[in-house]
């Protein structure tokens, strides 16, 4: 791919790829990583654009293992364009897209199209997840190996869990041959039953039907005992309770092939946000109280959650950030709690909002960069390991960014077709100035700009 | 349990509104202050008065205008409502979801808008889901909004009336035995009424199954986060124990459907474990009264002797429905502490 040499001057690196956390300068050209480090005059080629990067984070591009770009089928809530858009601004270069579309992608075609969609319309990586089961009925397995042909990175059935113990015995067994991963969406939804929010104190106040934190911690435990029994590669996606950790923790120790993932929102939000008072406790509930944006599956959890699930990321029990990205339109979130959408639109909050805890000393940054970079590409598998390095000769997948500038969430200027953040209103310290996907600029923020281009000497 | 103490009653122009902007809409008692709620009571009082009246028709709302919005069945409260806009000479519109155009699927929120555009002063309206008033409150600015019951959440007005009914009779609710028995999990007449009487200074003890007990109030793990309730309820699943001494005690409609939805193992053991019988009010103070928000199922939650009996309260609380209602739509209509 041709494109033009780009040098960021002065940056601080952070590559996980190889531990790497210092400041120098990247050079980016013919859509790959050409150099990094400190690099002489002569080293620039000439005419070069030069990007001044002090105060700025150079770091491979995010990779989202779990976004929902919902092309086909529901457009009217978002589109591989605005999605992808969305993801440019938040510094991801790599979407997996989950496949409950409709129709969902449960057949090559269907892969090929979102893939042929994304080559005309999306400016960063999309990966398509397939269905694990035909038509995300949950009775027989979709044709796994014909997706894997057409290039799924993992099967899918979320937004529901595949909910019959054996038929996930069977995937698990399936897939082995095929090397991916079943990530499931944890949910017993005998235990969920019409739950809307989290069991607890809130849900008390508010009589809203609870989810109890055993809905997810029953089919985590049911999981593992049938990856152990299988052999098979375990995802777990949108882990969110406390309960969930020590699961996740004890399967690893014993060398069973279990992943986690968890969300921004569960890592810095809690049920108390459903008052509608931005996470302020409080003994009313008020007139702002069932807050739909908060409505999201699983559920906005305590603060005792929120501070294991926190440790557990830095810990590596949980190996990767995703989104669960969700956007929906105004009409799924203008109604009562209970009939709302479930999901929150996540890209382009989710680093000023995982920034909170970098600034918190709760998390290294070079562990936060890793949760969004190494991490999930080691659950895709050892063939994208480039994507998530700087090393020279890997692709220029690259986002830049500045950790201490605050912003205010206004969603009315999303990119992304879903307008529903419980963070609207909220300063986030911390945003992308620019982002490299195979080189390519595309998008840039106004505070980012070029210096003169460079002359060699 | 003493029943004569003064009441810590502030003078009828103090209270609600005074260092706070006019209340808006009633979306809970939660929200109430103690003196706020004084103040209701007080004009619910004078309120009563006028329904004693052989004419029972004051000006006080002329050239208002009430509409009553109902997605849920309900006898008792929406003619209670409409009785008490009339009596203060209000027009009232009773809307229903059967039979408009939430039948063909406008959404509650358009429908609040629409009736916001007619320039209707205060709706009233009943839901089956939580927070349904609170999504009105939120997107219209020219009304008022009343809860008449949203899910299961809250039903301020009948705990307001629940409140008047007992004030009436032991002149204070200050350290009172509140006995609340059966589902207190699916019930809004308990949220609010627990608020109620917890800001009055009573004491509630709650009683049912334990599967009808919200969970957070039924664990005693102290490390866990718990809801406001939990410091203002005890909980005593068994009932003989509960009632011991009580001075009030209100069964709540025990729903059919529980049973099958598994909460219970049969009607016969609700019976036998948590009716409100005469053998177990023999347990509560001498003085005891018994109160139900109704409907009633008779011979389930509540004997027809007790139901029907000398200390039941229960039609008390219908007519201290209309005063108290009468009160609410004039503070919120007219502003607070004005003269009738």
């Amino acid at each position: 791919m041709e494109t033009e040499s780009i040098v960021i001057r002065r940056v601080r690196i952070i590559d996980p790829s190889r531990q790497l956390d210092r400041v120098g300068d990247l050079l980016l050209g013919n859509g790959g990583i050409v150099a990094a480090g400190r690099l002489t005059a002569d080293h620039i080629p000439d005419g070069c654009k030069v990007i001044d990067g002090a105060g700025l984070v150079a770091a491979p591009g995010f990779i989202d293992l779990h976004c929902h770009l919902r092309e086909p089928g529901f457009e009217y809530k978002e589109t591989i364009a605005a999605g992808s858009k969305a993801a440019a601004k938040g510094g991801f270069t790599t979407l997996c897209a989950m496949p409950n579309t409709d129709p969902p992608i449960d057949n090559a075609a269907m892969v090929e199209f979102i893939q042929q969609k994304a080559r005309q319309e999306s400016v960063v990586r999309i990966l398509s997840i397939g269905c694990v089961t035909k038509g995300r009925k949950g009775h027989e397995l979709a044709e796994m190996e014909e997706l894997a042909s057409a290039g799924v990175v993992a099967f899918s059935d979320d937004g529901d869990p595949v909910y019959d113990a054996n038929l996930m015995r069977l995937a698990l067994t399936y897939s082995l041959d095929l090397g991916l991963a079943i990530s499931n969406h944890c949910q017993d939804m005998s235990l969920s039953c019409n739950g809307v929010m989290a069991e607890g104190p809130v849900a008390t106040h508010l009589g809203l039907d609870g989810i109890p934190a055993a809905a997810e911690e029953a089919m985590i435990a049911r999981d593992i005992a049938l990856a152990e029994a299988t052999g098979g590669r375990l995802h777990v996606a949108h882990l969110s309770t406390a309960g969930s950790v020590p699961l996740v923790r004890e399967a690893k120790l014993r060398g069973l092939s279990v992943t986690a993932e968890v969300c921004p929102h569960h890592l810095t939000t809690t049920d108390q946000w459903v008052l509608g008072r931005k996470g302020e406790p409080s003994i009313e509930a008020g007139r702002l109280a069932y807050d739909t944006s908060t409505k999201v599956y699983p559920p906005l959890r305590s603060q005792r959650d929120v501070d294991v699930l926190i440790e557990a990321l830095a810990e590596g029990v949980i190996d990767c950030i995703a989104t669960d990205h969700a956007p929906h339109d105004l009409t799924s979130k203008q109604v009562t709690y209970q009939e709302a959408a479930f999901g929150i639109s996540v890209l382009e909050t989710a680093l000023g909002s995982l920034l909170q805890m970098v600034h918190a000393n709760k998390l290294s940054m070079g562990t936060m960069v890793n949760r969004l970079t190494t991490g999930p590409a080691a659950v895709l598998g050892e063939s994208y390991s480039d994507l998530a390095s700087l090393q020279p000769g890997t692709t220029a997948d690259v986002v830049l960014f500045n950790p201490e500038q605050e912003w205010t969430v206004d969603p009315s200027e999303f990119e992304s077709k879903g307008r529903n953040t419980p963070l609207e209103g909220i300063t986030l310290k911390g945003r992308v100035v620019g982002t490299f996907a195979s080189g390519n600029l595309v998008y840039q923020s106004p505070d980012l700009k070029f210096d003169q281009p460079h002359v060699n000497p | 349990m003493s029943l004569s103490r003064t009441i810590d009653t502030p003078e009828t122009s103090g209270g609600l509104g005074q260092e706070s902007a006019p209340r808006l809409h009633v979306l809970d008692l939660d929200d109430f202050s103690r003196d706020e709620i004084f103040e209701v009571l007080n004009s619910a009082r004078g309120m009563k008065e006028v329904l004693g009246r052989d004419i029972k028709k004051v000006p006080a709302l002329r050239g208002k205008v009430i509409v009553t919005l109902f997605y849920e069945a309900s006898t008792r409260t929406r003619m209670s409502f409409e009785e008490a806009g009339k009596v203060l000479s209000a027009d009232v519109i009773n809307m229903s979801a059967s039979g408009s155009s939430a039948e063909k699927g406008e959404s509650l929120l358009n429908t609040g808008l629409t009736i916001q555009a007619m320039g209707v002063d205060t709706i009233v309206i009943r839901h089956p889901h939580s927070g349904a008033a609170h999504l009105l409150a939120q997107h219209l600015d020219k009304v008022s909004i009343i809860n008449a019951g949203d899910g299961l959440h809250a039903h301020p007005t009948q705990a307001l009336l629940d409140l008047y009914t007992v004030q009436d009779k032991f002149e204070s609710l200050e350290g009172l035995k509140v006995v609340i028995v059966g589902d207190v999990l699916h019930s809004r007449v308990a949220r609010s009424d627990i608020w109620g009487f917890a800001k009055m200074g009573a004491k509630v003890v709650l009683s049912g199954p334990p599967t009808l007990m919200p969970p957070d109030l039924m664990r005693s793990s102290k490390s866990m986060v718990r809801s406001p309730f939990a410091s203002l309820v005890e909980v005593e699943t068994d009932l003989d124990k509960a009632i011991e001494g009580a001075d009030v005690v209100m069964a709540l409609r025990l729903q059919k459907e529980r049973q099958h939805a598994g909460f219970l193992p049969s009607m016969r053991e609700y019976i036998r474990r948590w009716q409100v019988t005469d053998t177990r009010l023999g347990l509560a103070a001498p003085s005891a009264m018994v109160m139900h928000p109704g409907p009633m199922n008779e011979g389930i939650e509540i004997s027809n002797s007790v139901a029907h009996g000398g200390r039941s309260m229960i039609e008390e609380q219908v007519t201290n429905g209309v005063a108290v209602r009468m009160a609410l739509l004039y503070e919120l209509t007219i502003g607070p502490g004005q003269e009738l």
